[in-house]
């Protein structure tokens, strides 16, 4: 008990280690919610243009890019995708790695999004377009009052589900210099030589902010839900 | 002003190798009660949905109002707020209420204030004696309810003409009834349909004229005594001993 408390102090209380990973969780938390910003948004607009093609074969040229999208950011690490971005595209740009870090998660998170969210617009039966349509609203007044609400209620769960791999996924950014959780965890390794102490705090830490996002992502499921039934 | 609402000149669809209508030319006069039958894959439906051009024609025109609406050029979806239609499975909306299904629409494509749309919607409501309901949302109705809504739903942007797209054959026996009445009453009001089904007794009773349709075609049509009473098409004939 007397050598837990020593490791400890020495981890955590000492020379205040323990704002290192306050401020590591900062950034993981502002890498994450740039990167979600980002990745709904792209992952959004890839999915209804995927969609409008598949129905109406315009859009042929996006529909195209979208796929040669998806299909090299699902290919390839990410880990590789944030190095490229932060050594290649970025090289010779001042722009803060914490702004870079963000872009780079967020255009890897889109690519899933996309087709999240693209299987919840398929999700949503063709009478409900065809009702939509019929009443006299546009293809863009269906999408957004009819389809869309409905589709982001299917897909909920798979989106929950992407939004905590994209929390643990950011632990990588450390890779281009920016203190992270992870990141944090391994420096004050580095101080006092011990692994285990910094490690199970930065686990604890990821599994908290999981259980919370989890928590009310429920809540808002279970809100969403009670329209109907 | 022509008294023809909606005038159908060699109206063709092609699916694939498959053509479901193979040249249509018929027009719905306003007031008409039409009533479209035929064997499953005759085309009726195909025919029904291309007249909002929910199903777009490969060749002919649609004149609707006296407009070219299978010219790419119109404006569809100006024209569609005239046209009801009502589905074989409802297709209310799930995530919104009753009061909502009905007063989107008009709402969004700002042909009535909020307050106006939903004066006009517990107005249809009441009628069908469904504004207890307002509130609930579509899953908590019968199916009989869910279509008197999705007619409501069509009624309130005051359209010209309804479609009905075989909208009592998802329906449980005992529910028919009460969404045979309230088309009845439609009708009754001088509101021009055209009905596809299998419900004779409507066609009979309601109907201003009778539509036989096989092969994509349109092989006999009539007042309903007449029609149902003399038919001559070998292929009618044949279709009525059966369900008759």
């Amino acid at each position: 008990m007397a050598d837990f408390s020593a490791k400890f102090y020495a981890n955590f209380i000492k020379d205040d280690r323990w704002l290192g990973l306050v401020t590591g969780l900062k950034v993981t938390i502002i890498v994450t919610i740039e990167a979600l910003l980002l990745g709904v948004l792209i992952g959004f607009i890839i999915a209804i243009i995927r969609s409008y093609h598949d129905k109406t074969g315009k859009f042929k040229i996006l529909n195209a890019v979208s796929r040669f999208y998806l299909t090299v950011i699902r290919g390839t690490p990410t880990m590789i995708q944030i190095l490229i971005m932060y050594l290649v595209v970025f090289g010779s740009s001042s722009l803060d790695s914490i702004i870079i870090g963000g872009i780079a998660f967020g255009i890897n998170s889109g690519a899933y999004v996309a087709e999240i969210i693209r299987s919840g617009i398929m999700s949503v039966p063709e009478g409900q377009t065809e009702a939509g349509r019929s009443l006299g609203l546009s293809y863009s007044q269906t999408m957004w009052l009819i389809i869309v609400p409905q589709a982001f209620k299917n897909v909920l769960p798979a989106l929950v589900n992407e939004m905590i791999v994209l929390i643990k996924e950011t632990a990588i950014i450390g890779y281009i210099g920016e203190q992270d959780l992870t990141k944090a965890a391994m420096i004050i390794q580095s101080r006092t030589f011990d692994a285990f102490m910094p490690l199970l705090a930065a686990a604890v830490i990821y599994l908290a902010l999981v259980m919370l996002l989890t928590f009310f992502m429920n809540k808002l499921e279970r809100r969403l839900r009670t329209n109907e039934r | 002003m022509s008294d023809k609402l909606i005038e159908v000149k060699n109206l063709r669809k092609v699916f694939g190798e498959n053509e479901v209508l193979t040249g249509i030319t018929t027009d719905i006069k306003r007031g008409e009660v039409v009533v479209i039958i035929g064997p499953s894959g005759s085309g009726k439906s195909t025919f029904l949905r291309s007249l909002n051009l929910l199903e777009t024609p490969t060749a002919g025109t649609i004149l609707f109002e006296g407009v070219n609406i299978t010219d790419p050029k119109t404006d569809i979806d100006l024209h569609r707020q005239k046209m009801g239609m009502v589905f074989q499975h409802f297709n209310l909306f799930p995530h919104k209420t009753i009061l909502e299904n009905i007063t989107l629409a008009p709402v969004v494509l700002k042909k009535m204030t909020k307050e106006e749309a939903k004066k006009k919607a517990e107005e249809l409501l009441e009628r069908v004696g469904l504004l207890d309901k307002a509130d609930a949302y579509p899953e908590q109705l019968s199916g009989g309810q869910k279509q008197r809504i999705a007619i409501v739903r069509s009624l309130a942007m005051d359209p010209d003409v309804m479609l009905f797209d075989e909208p009592t054959s998802a329906l449980d026996p005992e529910m028919v009834g009460e969404v045979l009445e309230l088309m009845k009453q439609l009708a009754h009001d001088g509101m021009t349909m055209a009905v596809v089904t299998h419900e004779m007794g409507f066609a009979k009773e309601v109907a201003t004229r009778v539509v036989f349709m096989d092969e994509g075609q349109i092989k006999e049509q009539g007042k309903p005594e007449e029609f149902f009473e003399h038919p001559k098409d070998v292929r009618l004939k044949e279709f009525l001993s059966k369900i008759l």
